[in-house]
């Protein structure tokens, strides 16, 4: 494994791709898909796959997963 | 033009507006037809998205049970390649489905970097590197000299030969360990750290001195190169990630293991869910069964939703409903019924099970919307004077 093992890990072909949302970006979802925070699906704050985004409690993770349903698409979990 | 469209129906997922994309590109559609493909597409779409208030649930539960019924029970056999045995069929996916801590045949498939995975001399290298190897495995004969106070060892010249070890190696990891080791031409002797040691303490020494790793990764009892899709890879019984995701040549990258939760640690839940995809799919598969994938995703979903990975059993994902009666319809009802008079739960009958129980209408499918009529207007003022009407003709019936 190479020094850096958080890149490694975010690299790893079973891990897609996490991205952190903006307090604006998090309204519009909460509000498109009519939910509130504790609705939603949730992560650990100390998820391997977070390491780099410091993301705190309360942010919204959008994940793209590469289904083979219909392609790609977005999930959404909330750090707990 | 195709741009536009593809903005305007983004809703699309986007395998179709790829798969538009293409037939376009072939057959030089119009953008008159374009445009009738997408609506089209959209309006198929839409009637085969699921229905609000259907229960997928169950669907998924029927799905699973009935090739359920055919699957191999209890196997513990040897999968394809020789010399690796591997829990399979409806053992595995309770397993998979239950959350075991630990699965009964841990494995590790190791891929290589290209450099590496074409030459099977390099393969064999790799794969003895990561093979683990205890003193015990080297060793003829431990003994205890109580005279002298020191665990002798005596070499398997055979053994060392076979594993690829020097005497040197197995002193130098036996130093690594600061244990108290001396070399004489026909053993080596190890002698107690402490001066004061009793004779106990010499033969737990001897115990101790047998798990130490002269090589290799630890927890990998058996290392076996494949062939699969073209590239070598090494299947490995036991997990372990990080140590071999460190040996030289080995694409960390793409190693995996069926060890569900070191997956969750070491990758994160969204990779754990993956996994726990690709594994129940891979026994479906094996067993020539067909299930929707769409079914397992929904399960996997399910165990996921809590950051960790929960089995659906009583203690897993069954023990956060809210209902006290859903639970106890689980399993183990009167332990949920009495700790919840005890602690005075409320029970709201929000949801399915509840109200099966108590012959109500069911939240589900046509019995999910209620309806709600808001009058506005004149419409109101008319109705509200009705319903006083009402009211003064009951009163004066009951006089």
């Amino acid at each position: 494994m190479a020094d850096n093992g958080e890149s490694n890990i975010q690299n790893h072909m079973l891990v897609p791709k996490h991205i952190k949302l903006s307090e604006e970006q998090a309204a519009i979802i909460l509000k498109k898909y009519n939910v509130s925070k504790k609705q939603l699906p949730k992560i650990k704050q100390k998820d391997p796959a977070l390491t780099g985004l410091d993301a705190v409690h309360g942010d919204i993770i959008e994940i793209i997963r590469n289904t083979p349903t219909v392609g790609k698409s977005s999930y959404y979990r909330v750090v707990v | 033009m195709l741009k536009n469209l593809i903005e305007k129906y983004k809703d699309l997922p986007d395998n179709l507006v790829q798969d538009i994309e293409k037939i376009v590109k072939e057959q030089k559609l119009s953008s008159e037809d374009i445009k009738k493909v997408f609506k089209k597409v959209m309006e198929e779409y839409e009637v085969s998205k699921i229905v609000p208030g259907e229960a997928i649930g169950v669907v998924t539960a029927e799905s699973f049970g009935e090739p359920g019924t055919q699957m191999i029970l209890r196997v513990f056999h040897f999968a394809g390649v020789a010399e690796m045995s591997l829990t399979l069929g409806l053992s595995r996916l309770i397993e998979i489905f239950d959350a075991r801590k630990i699965p009964s045949t841990p494995k590790t498939e190791v891929y290589l970097k290209k450099k590496f995975s074409s030459d099977i001399k390099t393969i064999r290298k790799i794969a003895a590197m990561i093979k683990e190897t205890s003193l015990n495995d080297v060793v003829r004969e431990f003994s205890t000299n109580l005279t002298l106070f020191r665990v002798e060892i005596i070499l398997d010249p055979v053994g060392m030969r076979d594993l690829n070890v020097t005497k040197k190696q197995v002193i130098d990891s036996l130093e690594r360990e600061d244990f108290n080791v001396k070399e004489t031409k026909d053993f080596i002797y190890v002698r107690h750290n402490d001066e004061d040691a009793k004779f106990v303490d010499l033969f737990r020494l001897k115990e101790k001195l047998k798990k130490v790793l002269i090589k290799g990764v630890k927890g990998i009892t058996q290392v076996l190169p494949v062939k699969m899709g073209g590239e070598f890879i090494i299947m490995c019984a036991g997990s372990n990630l990080k140590d071999i995701a460190k040996i030289e040549g080995v694409d960390e990258k793409r190693i995996v293991t069926n060890n569900l939760f070191l997956i969750a640690e070491t990758f994160g839940i969204e990779a754990a869910r993956n996994m726990i995809i690709k594994e129940s799919l891979d026994v479906i598969k094996n067993e020539g069964l067909n299930i929707d994938i769409r079914h397992i995703m929904f399960l996997a979903d399910v165990m996921t939703s809590g950051g960790v990975i929960k089995g659906i059993t009583r203690s897993g994902i069954t023990s956060e409903k809210e209902s006290v009666l859903a639970r106890a319809c689980f399993e183990t009802p009167i332990k949920h019924l009495i700790k919840a008079s005890v602690t005075g739960e409320v029970d709201n009958l929000n949801s399915v099970i509840e109200n099966i129980l108590l012959n109500q209408n069911v939240p589900v499918g046509t019995g999910l919307p209620d309806l709600v009529a808001k009058m506005v207007g004149e419409e109101e003022a008319r109705m509200s004077k009705k319903r006083k009407e009402k009211k003064v003709k009951k009163g004066k019936k009951k006089k």
